[in-house]
């Protein structure tokens, strides 16, 4: 896990090997350590062989949709009659989430190279790296690591740039970001057309996630075969991941371990277990917008794609949140709902409307003056939200809230039925 | 080459549509609609609203009609309990941070929302009345637009048409999430000249008319198909009456002449139609003071001065007058050494950027291109010289005319001015309003324009009063409607042969002439 703690002998530290080591953030550092030799091996290549040993390797996207990553690259138009672009999607908003940050913090030329391969890959001229608004410190490393690089000629005709965002969860759903750096409002666009047909500037266009940029040097390094092999479970998820965790436990942060790892040895072992006397309640596996895990289904799930969607869940972008019993859920709920309240871009009906109605029932549910008929409101509203809208904002916001009252639908009744002292006042 | 066709089932109607079709269009063609909001056909697709959900057969998910193009075999199910549900569910966030305030509202009778919450919404609300709706207060956005937000549902059709039709970007989206409201560019003013068309876009009651405002209630007005007098584009426009008045204009669809779409000058050009101090009766001169009579009596006169006409007859018309009025008009001067010559105000040209071939026009008549097309000259200045030395010179609704005729002066008009207290005989006659007729735009499209309130008093239709007058002279037949008007134009004028009054339609059809650039 590397900076501040040492890594725990359970991880594999493939990405995050050199976290903590302030001499690897420079490019003398970073070459000192074997950096971009990748790349000089990749411009040497034909384009359509990059793509087909990522494709070989079995990447998949790690921004929250897990999309294999070389086929996305093969979406790309083969014969190049406009330009080709690459976004690099360094917005990481999403609630829990804090591993692009320390990527970014700690090896800003992984991302680079990793930049320049998958430019190299899809023949796109130009590559946009677009980061986080509130990423102060990141966004001073990149610059900094971008110009050293720039200086050292190491990345051939492409032109990458760091682009800053304004601070707003939306512009990391990837046709908003796309809008965002084109100088419009960040909304998202309706598909089709896809970005790999119309992106940004309206050309073709690949975006791919931080930490899925990152590992490709090394697959391209040390080949696709061995990164495919680096999974404990499923042949469909391969690699290494680093999952953020947060919350309840000894030692929270950025823990990386392969594919298919039990989320139980990750709280328990690496993350130190929950605090003394207490035990594990609920946990969001794959950032704030996926379904809540009850503590049978936390124990039980192994940390890959296919795993967590058995224990009814998603992998997304693997910010673990954790609650031990000292959570109130309703109110964690509430806090979460009100996040997307304040984000949903306000284009789609039921992510504008229904994102703060959902925040208005729960707020009056925490105030105690909640009807017990609010939760089937809940319910209902949610199916209103999911699956209707241009883009997941409004899904994301109905899945903690469905898995929440499924889950622990009697603290809810606590509050509604007067049995617990309410929160708020509303 | 013709479009290539696909074809599909709307709710268990078959229809071929060309290929690229979006759903939405399809299903018009299959007669359904498919209830929206955001998406309008002049403007581009935002997807927004999520109103037009449709399942579609063998696709997971439901998909918008307003972006999804027809496809071969297509299976849409606009009625299916998926699609339904998801629009009531659509309608029940719609109406949460809506005021309700129906009665007040301008939009009322006309309003999407309300129709289609009619139609498929919930009866009751479930969102606590203990939780305060949205409140903006009203913004007064440009010279004829109100915004009310508090009853503005986000559908973005205002902002998409200033950004992509009028190319001016003065609005936007401000704020997001449930706080989102339209925004007007705080330096700048919503003054486009052709801003007008968002009122008529929004399809609630959030942007109004100023000119418009508590006027009626939707429900209260007579509608009529007509023509725009603004200028010579002849942008087809419903005139909307309450009580014989006219109270408003709007554009009416017509791809080929004005899309959807109709500027500020046309739209607030109408007040003229209600004017109160209109020439009721025929007036004869008698003992040089004019004297109210009937038509035979008046008719008589005039019958009287042009078969004694002398060598030389000028007519000074109006090109705001209809294709038929010219044409009997200068039926009457058969075998005579006549001119006839029309004035055309001119000004400005503003055009509609992003629509081609669309702008308020220079020549700010209707019926210039119909007046010339009749055998009317623009040599004004010269036909009101000769005028001063002819033996008669009619004048056709020209009020302010500077003629000096030594010779008889027939007036034509519908108001009298001091001017024409000088005429041996003044005939009343309808205004655009009052009766029916054709103008031929500048691109030389014949467009028909209906009756939308009675004339006053004895006043006809021009075109009545100067074919019972060549009948009186033996010129052939009168003619009883606006119809046989027409008929006697295809018959006589090169231009219109071939065209017939049905055929012409709402729509138009153009002259078989070449249009001289």
């Amino acid at each position: 896990m590397g900076y501040p703690h040492k890594s725990h002998p359970k991880e594999t530290v493939v990405l995050s090997k050199h976290f903590g080591e302030v001499d690897a953030r420079g490019y003398k550092g970073w070459v000192k350590r074997g950096g971009y030799a990748a790349l000089a091996r990749a411009l040497e290549m034909e384009p359509a062989r990059i793509v087909d040993i990522v494709k070989e390797s079995g990447l998949r996207g790690r921004g929250g949709a897990g999309f294999p990553t070389g086929l996305k690259w093969s979406f790309m138009p083969k014969e190049k009659k406009k330009p080709h672009y690459l976004c690099v999607n360094a917005d990481e908003s999403e609630p829990g989430t804090f591993k692009d940050r320390e990527i970014m913090r700690w090896t800003p030329h992984a991302l680079l190279e990793g930049t320049a391969i998958a430019a190299r890959a899809i023949q796109a001229e130009v590559a946009y790296i677009y980061i986080r608004g509130e990423f102060t410190e990141p966004l001073a490393i990149m610059e900094k690591a971008l110009a050293e690089a720039r200086a050292a000629g190491v990345f051939g005709d492409i032109k990458i740039h760091v682009h800053r965002g304004a601070g707003a969860y939306i512009c990391g759903e990837e046709t908003a970001l796309m809008n965002s750096i084109e100088g419009k409002r960040g909304n998202p666009r309706i598909k089709p057309p896809f970005p790999a047909a119309a992106g940004v500037f309206g050309m073709p266009t690949t975006i791919n996630n931080v930490e899925t940029l990152a590992a490709v040097p090394h697959i391209l390094t040390k080949g696709a075969a061995w990164y495919k092999k680096l999974s404990l479970s499923s042949p469909k998820s391969s690699g290494t991941k680093l999952f953020s965790v947060c919350g309840h436990v000894q030692q929270p942060g950025n823990y990386e371990v392969t594919m298919g790892f039990p989320l139980k040895d990750l709280l328990y072992e690496l993350c130190g277990g929950m605090r003394p006397g207490a035990t594990l309640k609920a946990c969001i596996p794959g950032g704030s917008s996926v379904p809540i895990l009850d503590r049978e289904e936390t124990e039980s799930c192994l940390l890959d794609y296919e795993g967590v969607v058995e224990r009814g869940s998603m992998l997304g972008s693997g910010g673990v949140i954790v609650f031990d019993d000292s959570a109130d859920m309703v109110y964690q709920i509430m806090r979460l709902a009100r996040f997307y309240a304040h984000e949903s871009c306000a284009q789609c009906t039921q992510c504008r409307e229904g994102t703060a109605w959902t925040t208005k029932i729960l707020e009056r549910i925490l105030a105690g003056r909640g009807k017990m008929a609010d939760l089937d409101l809940l319910l209902d509203l949610s199916e209103n939200m999911t699956g209707k809208t241009i883009c997941v904002l409004s899904d994301s916001c109905a899945a903690p809230v469905v898995s929440g009252i499924k889950k622990f639908r009697n603290e809810f009744e606590d509050y509604i039925a007067g049995r617990r002292k309410p929160v708020m006042v509303a | 080459m013709p479009d290539e066709l696909v074809n599909l089932t709307i709710d268990g109607v078959p229809v071929g549509v060309p290929k690229g079709t979006l759903v939405i269009e399809a299903a018009k063609q299959a007669g359904v609609l498919v209830p929206h909001y955001c998406y309008h056909p002049g403007l581009p697709v935002a997807g927004l609203c999520r109103m037009c959900l449709v399942e579609i057969e063998q696709q997971p998910k439901l998909a918008i009609a307003c972006a999804t193009q027809a496809a071969e075999g297509m299976v849409v199910k606009t009625q299916s309990a998926a699609a339904k549900s998801a629009r009531t569910g659509v309608l029940e966030f719609l109406l949460i941070n809506h005021p309700l305030d129906c009665p007040i509202c301008d939009q009322a009778g006309e309003c999407e929302l309300q129709d289609f919450t009619f139609q498929e919404g919930r009866a009751g609300t479930r969102y606590s009345p203990d939780y305060p709706k949205r409140f903006n207060p009203v913004e007064d956005f440009g010279p004829d637009v109100l915004y009310v937000p508090n009853r503005c549902i986000l559908c973005t059709r205002c902002v998409r048409f200033m950004e992509d039709v009028a190319r001016e970007p003065v609005l936007n989206v401000s704020e997001r999430g449930d706080r989102a409201y339209i925004g007007v560019h705080p330096e700048a003013r919503l003054d486009h000249p052709w801003a007008g068309n968002v009122v008529d876009l929004c399809p609630v009651g959030s942007l109004l008319s100023k000119d418009f405002l508590h006027k009626a209630r939707a429900w209260e007005l007579d509608k009529s198909a007509s023509v725009c007098t603004g200028c010579s584009q002849g942008c087809n426009i419903t005139l909307d009456t309450r009580e014989n008045v006219v109270v408003r204009v709007r554009p009416r669809p017509n791809l080929d002449v004005n899309r959807y779409f109709m500027c500020d000058h046309g739209r607030m050009n109408y007040r003229w139609m209600n004017r109160g101090d209109r020439i009721e009766a025929p007036l004869v001169k008698r003992g040089g003071e004019l004297h109210a009579t009937d038509w035979e009596d008046a008719f008589e006169r005039v019958t009287t001065v042009l078969r004694g006409a002398g060598p030389r007859v000028v007519a000074l018309v109006s090109p705001r007058a209809s294709t038929e009025a010219l044409f009997f008009a200068r039926e009457l001067f058969r075998g005579l050494d006549w001119t006839g010559a029309f004035q055309a105000v001119m000004g400005e040209e503003v055009p509609l950027a992003g629509v081609p071939d669309l702008a308020l026009r220079a020549e700010r008549v209707p019926n210039g291109r119909g007046a010339e097309l009749l055998g009317y000259g623009r040599e004004y200045a010269a036909a009101l010289a000769a005028a001063e030395s002819a033996a008669v010179v009619l004048v056709l609704d020209e009020p302010d005319i500077p003629v000096r005729a030594a010779g008889a002066l027939i007036y034509v008009g519908t108001v009298l001015p001091e001017r024409a207290r000088e005429a041996d005989v003044v005939l009343p006659i309808a205004n655009v309003a009052e009766e029916e007729g054709t103008f031929v735009n500048r691109d030389g499209r014949v467009q028909r324009y209906a009756q939308a309130k009675p004339a006053p008093g004895m006043a006809r239709p021009a075109w009545w009063v100067f074919s019972e007058l060549g009948a009186a002279l033996g010129h052939g037949g009168s003619v009883g409607s606006a119809a046989e008007a027409f008929e006697r134009v295809a018959r006589a004028i090169e231009g219109f042969r071939g065209l017939s009054y049905e055929q012409l339609g709402f729509a138009g059809k153009p002259v078989a002439v070449a249009v001289p650039a």
